[in-house]
Formats: C-alpha cells, sequence, structure tokens
C-alpha cells in the first residue's frame, strides 16, 4: 500500500482528537473515528495518528490487529457484512456467503473489480430474530433468501451511483 | 435512602448478575463500596458477546435512562464519580440511544456536577468496543477501557477491588443494572416475589432457531423450558421434531426433549451440563446437526481466543481439528475420549472463562447425543443430512416418475433422465446440496 495515500486527517477527526487527547485510553476511540471517515485505517493515517497521541507505532498495529473490527483495507463502496453469528448459522448464513461469491465473484474479504462491494462476515448484529441477516451500507436486511440477493445488491449499486 | 439501605435492598432483593454467572449483586457492590481509595469506578457490560443473542441491544435502545440511573446509584453507593458504559461497535442505534440519553440526563441534572442539589457528581461515558468476544469478560473489558489489548488478567484480585486503572470497580451486566432502579422503587420485597427462592425476578432470553415465534421473552426465573419453546415460541415450524436448546452460546450446553420440564435457574441448568448464560437460546430441530454445531462454536471460541494462556490456545485447536475430522468422516472412537481429556484439561488450566467453557459445546451433547457422534464415527453418516461429506443422495427407480422437476432445480445439472421414466444422479458432479431431495413431490430421492 502506498505511504502517501489521503495524509491529511478531516476536520471531524481532528475535532475528535482534540477532545479526547487528555483521556486516558483514547486510542480505541480515535481508532473508531479514523475508521468511521475513512471506511478503514489508511496507513498514512495510522503514522500521522502516532505522532500526534505520541504513541509508538507498533502499538498501534498491536491495537488495530488485535480487535477484528478495524480493517486495514479500503472495503467496497457498499460494505456486504453477512451474519454468522449462531442464530443466522443455523438458518442458512452459510449459503448466502456461498451466493454472493457467485453473484459478484469474490470470495469473503475481498473487494469487487470495481470497488462496489466487499463481504465480509460478521458475529451477530443483534436482530437474531430476523436471522439469517446481512448488513449492506449500515441497512440491515432480514429474513434474507439466496433469491433476494440480486434486488439487494441491486439497489445498493443504484444509490451509491447516485 | 443511605448507601447502606441501597446494599441491603439489593441483599433482600436477591439480585443477580445477568452477564451469565449469576454472582449476587449486592455482594459485588459491598466489596466495592467497603474497598479504601480515592478514585473509584463503576463501568457497564454492553458488549454483549454471545452470537444469537441481543437482550442488552433491546434494553439500551428501548429504556437507557434505566441503565443511567442505575450506574448513578451505583456510584452515589459505593463513592465513585465516573462510570463507563462498554458498548459493542456493532450496536449503532444503542450507541446513538445512549449518547442522546446521557445528554438528557444531563441537561435535566440527572448526571453532572451536584445532582439535583444534592453534592453528588456523577458523569458517565461511553467506550465502544472493537469486535472481539473475549472483551466481554470482565478484566479483558477493563483492559480495553484502558486502551491496551483485551487480554484477560488473572483474578483474583477482583475488579471489585482492582479494577479500572487499578482501582475498585463495579461491573455488571446492561440487565444486572436495568433491573436496579425498579428494586429501589417497587421494592425488594416485591422483586423478590417474582421467579424461585435461589433466582429471583425475571430474565429476557433470545428465543431464535427452529422457533415459530423468534425473538425477546421475558419470563419469571423457574419458567420451564417447554413454557418457554412451545407456550410462548409456539412450538417448531415445519412439522419437524425438537431435537434440543443451547443455552449459554460457546460457553453452554444443551436441554433436552427429556428435560424440557427443568426450570430455568442457575443450578438446574448446570446439573444439566448447561448453563443459564447471559440469555440466548438458539432451538435445533432434527435437521440440525449436533456435531456441525459444536464445529461451529469452536470454530468461534478458536477465533476468539485471545492466545494469551496454552490450554484455551492449542486446546481449542485441537478440538475444533478433531470436530472437523468427525464431520467428514475420519473420526475415530479414540477421537471421543481425545475430546473429553482435553476439554477437562481446559476447563481446569485456562486463564479465563473463555478457555474454561469453550469445551462445553461438545462435553454436553456428548451427553446425550453420542449415537449422534457414533453415526459419524462408525457408520460415515450424518443422520441429520447437514455434513456434505457424509451424505449422498439417490433417486429410487421405483418411485420416480420421470417428472423432471428435480432436473430443473439441480444447480449443476447432474440429473439426467427422459421424461416419465427414472432419473439419475450423476454422482462424480453432485455438490450435496439437498435441492433434489426438497423438491421431489414422491419421496423418490433418497438422502443417505
Ligand atoms: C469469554 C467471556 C465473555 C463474556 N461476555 C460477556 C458479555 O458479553 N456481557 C456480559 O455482561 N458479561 C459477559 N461475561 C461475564 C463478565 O465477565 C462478568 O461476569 C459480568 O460482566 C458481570 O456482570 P453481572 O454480575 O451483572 O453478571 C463474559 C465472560 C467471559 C468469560
Ligand atoms: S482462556 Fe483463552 S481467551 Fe482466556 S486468557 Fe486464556 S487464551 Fe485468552
Ligand atoms: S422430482 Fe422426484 S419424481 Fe420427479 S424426476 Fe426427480 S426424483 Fe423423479
Ligand atoms: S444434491 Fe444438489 S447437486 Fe446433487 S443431484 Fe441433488 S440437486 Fe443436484
Ligand atoms: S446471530 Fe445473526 S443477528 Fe444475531
Amino acid at each position: 500500500m502506498p505511504v502517501t495515500e489521503e495524509l491529511t486527517l478531516p476536520e471531524s477527526v481532528q475535532d475528535f482528537i482534540e477532545k479526547w487527547r487528555d483521556k486516558p485510553g483514547n486510542l480505541i476511540m480515535v481508532l473508531h473515528k479514523v475508521q468511521e471517515a475513512f471506511g478503514y485505517v489508511p496507513r498514512g493515517v495510522a503514522l500521522e495518528l502516532a505522532r500526534e497521541l505520541d504513541v509508538p507505532l507498533a502499538k498501534m498495529y498491536d491495537i488495530i490487529t488485535f480487535y477484528h473490527f478495524f480493517k486495514l483495507e479500503k472495503p467496497g463502496r457498499n460494505p456486504v457484512s453477512v451474519c454468522m453469528g449462531t442464530a443466522c448459522y443455523i438458518k442458512g448464513g452459510q449459503d448466502l456467503i456461498a451466493e454472493l461469491e457467485d453473484l459478484l465473484g469474490i470470495g469473503l474479504n475481498a473487494v469487487t473489480e470495481d470497488g462496489e462491494f466487499s463481504v465480509e462476515a460478521v458475529r451477530c448484529v443483534g436482530c437474531c430474530g430476523l436471522a439469517p441477516v446481512l448488513v449492506v451500507n449500515e441497512e440491515i436486511h432480514g429474513k434474507v433468501t439466496k433469491e433476494k440477493l440480486p434486488e439487494i445488491l441491486a439497489k445498493h449499486r443504484e444509490v451509491s451511483a447516485e | 435512602m443511605t448507601p447502606d439501605d441501597v446494599i441491603s435492598a439489593l441483599k433482600t432483593s436477591k439480585l443477580r448478575g445477568r452477564g451469565g454467572a449469576g454472582f449476587p449483586t449486592w455482594m459485588k457492590w459491598n466489596f466495592t463500596k467497603e474497598a479504601t481509595g480515592t478514585a473509584k469506578y463503576v463501568v457497564c457490560n454492553a458488549d454483549e458477546g454471545d452470537p444469537g443473542a441481543y437482550m442488552d441491544r433491546s434494553v439500551l435502545e428501548g429504556d437507557p435512562h434505566s441503565v443511567l440511573e442505575s450506574m448513578a446509584i451505583c456510584g452515589r453507593t459505593i463513592g465513585a464519580a465516573q462510570g463507563y458504559i462498554y458498548i459493542r461497535a456493532e450496536y449503532p442505534l444503542a450507541i446513538s440511544r445512549l449518547e442522546r440519553a446521557i445528554a438528557q440526563a444531563g441537561d435535566m441534572g440527572l448526571l453532572g456536577k451536584d445532582i439535583l442539589g444534592s453534592g453528588f457528581d456523577f458523569e458517565i461515558e461511553l467506550r465502544l468496543g472493537a469486535g472481539a468476544f473475549v472483551c466481554g469478560e470482565e478484566t479483558a473489558l477493563l483492559a480495553s477501557i484502558e486502551g491496551e489489548r483485551g487480554m484477560p488478567r488473572p483474578r483474583p484480585p477482583f475488579p471489585s477491588v482492582k479494577g479500572l486503572w487499578g482501582r475498585p470497580t463495579v461491573i455488571n451486566n446492561v440487565e444486572t443494572w436495568a433491573n436496579v432502579p425498579v428494586i429501589i422503587t417497587r421494592g425488594a420485597e416485591w422483586f423478590a416475589n417474582i421467579g424461585t427462592e435461589d433466582s429471583t425476578g425475571t430474565k429476557v432470553f433470545a428465543l431464535t432457531g427452529r422457533i415459530e415465534n423468534s425473538g425477546l421473552v421475558e419470563v419469571p426465573m423457574g419458567t420451564s423450558l417447554r413454557d418457554i419453546v412451545f407456550n410462548i415460541g409456539g412450538g417448531i415450524p415445519n412439522g419437524k421434531a425438537f431435537k434440543a436448546v443451547q443455552t449459554g452460546g460457546p460457553s453452554g450446553g444443551v436441554i433436552t426433549a427429556d428435560h424440557l420440564d427443568t426450570p430455568i435457574d442457575y443450578t438446574p441448568l448446570q446439573e444439566l451440563g448447561s448453563i443459564m448464560g447471559s440469555g440466548g437460546m438458539i432451538v435445533m430441530d432434527e435437521t440440525d446437526c449436533i456435531v456441525d454445531i459444536a464445529k461451529f462454536y469452536l470454530e468461534f471460541t478458536v477465533e476468539e481466543s485471545c492466545g494469551k494462556c496454552a490450554p484455551c490456545r492449542i486446546g481449542g485447536r485441537k478440538l475444533y481439528n478433531i470436530l472437523t475430522g468427525t464431520t467428514k468422516g475420519t473420526g475415530t472412537q479414540e477421537d471421543i475420549e481425545k475430546m473429553r481429556t482435553i476439554g477437562s484439561a481446559m476447563q481446569k488450566a485456562s486463564l479465563c472463562g473463555l478457555g474454561q467453557t469453550a469445551p462445553n459445546p461438545i462435553l454436553s451433547p456428548l451427553r446425550y447425543f453420542r449415537p449422534e457422534y457414533d453415526a459419524h464415527i462408525n457408520d460415515k453418516l450424518c443422520p441429520a443430512g447437514v455434513c456434505k461429506d457424509l451424505i449422498r443422495f439417490e433417486i429410487l427407480t421405483d418411485k420416480c416418475i420421470g417428472c423432471g422437476v428435480c432436473a430443473r432445480k439441480c444447480p449443476v445439472g447432474c440429473i439426467s433422465g427422459e421424461r416419465r421414466e427414472p432419473h439419475e444422479i450423476d454422482q462424480s458432479q453432485c455438490i450435496k446440496c439437498g435441492e433434489c431431495f426438497e423438491v421431489c413431490k414422491f419421496d423418490a430421492v433418497l438422502r443417505a
């Protein structure tokens, strides 16, 4: 990954850092803010954060890699999270992943060539009554069947094209 | 009410922690109250890590103020001025409702400096989890608030004496917190009259899986599983037979049809080899494979193990590998003994609850579903028809009328035959999706 990309911190992140600078244990909260802004934690930003917060880079990556929520790679414009919690697993979450693989031509944790979609498996989004569940662009789709997937994907593709 | 009155009300109410272990809440508060030290902390565990359970989410979204009020009561009782809510990042709506509730409470003078003119100060701050199940364990959670990797620490010392930043800390589960204000307003006796002698009050369960009415149910402690599954839950859909309920998620075990009348309570569930857990109830029917579900849970705990101690890191991986072999038809009878030995070593030697309880989803079903394990091992068969390497689909020539439906539905097109003639499956191409078995209206497809 090139080190030069997206080096500047957006204002929202800078404001957040100012607010949290003196609070102990602030690193994880700041990383959340960064991921909210970029969709992942770009390497250049991690470098700048390490300087800003005076945290060794090694420690920074120690934290980022320990916590599954933080991503090091840029996700697609429409990130798809398929729930693989127990309730969704029993109701066929795995079949949804297989079908997405067919429809999008990518496996888990990959991005489609046009950058539109990425697929990941998550552990329970707290809508287990609606199993199986998948989340696209933070919109929750419940009781999903294989047959509904093309429609769901098309909808989000359109929205992101606007 | 004085701090001592609050402790004594909690004691009379017999409220026990809803996060899984069922520890008496008044004792925790009292330890922290008695602990010496200048700064103390109040922490709400809203990490809700059991996949397939969402009781806490509904409390946080529906009634966030109950948790804030409760934490303030605790702060005043134990002498703390700062509270933290550690909430998983996967709950954006709950996070925004909590943020709004904290702001509202501040505006109303119910949080902040000199609350209602009492001279008592109390602030609450949110801290977000980041997708690590082990951070639901209390010492790991505190490490995570401190900005470190969420690795459990040995206990004792318990958080009540040495918790956040080394200070005495009360940490309770969301549902535990939500119970406190009603105990204070409606009275400890009122609360103690609900439920059983041993476990008072109500408990919320997330009823999911093979169940007609899936959702959250709140019942008095001691309600029977039969009541929950068949009366409230409406039973099993599609005329299938009930097989078992998993309680306690990846730390728990199964309850079978023979034990449906067991009252849902800490001790009876433990006697059956399961646990109450935080409230997840996954209903399984005859189409669910007990070995496959165990493998699912082990995959989860192996992924989520923090790797700090060997029994969990290595033992969990070994159990997972054995189960994978069993589902693929390479299992042996010795494997069963091996799993028992590894499992009991993990129970005894793991540092935290994750490793100590990780073997439960194997050991508990082994008590009740040994024949199903044996079928996988001895006969290389999966009776539920889930483990793909252990099933085979065949068309019975005497039953097949040659309607052609299965051939049209087969995703890899490996069924052939003339119209009105018996069809045939090309076994070398079959991906064992089961579509033909599902669609044949003449019971002509055999699953073996
Ligand atoms: C691996 C592991 C995960 C846990 N996850 C949670 C959780 O998600 N939520 C929770 O409230 N307690 C969880 N606990 C239990 C906590 O360690 C602790 O017992 C609980 O927060 C105490 O609150 P209570 O007394 O109100 O139940 C977990 C424990 C272990 C060992
Ligand atoms: S038991 Fe597992 S999760 Fe707990 S400390 Fe040991 S390795 Fe980490
Ligand atoms: S659906 Fe059944 S009856 Fe029809 S062709 Fe297939 S096996 Fe034969
Ligand atoms: S199991 Fe699936 S792949 Fe195999 S024959 Fe039947 S429909 Fe075709
Ligand atoms: S298990 Fe999928 S939302 Fe909970």
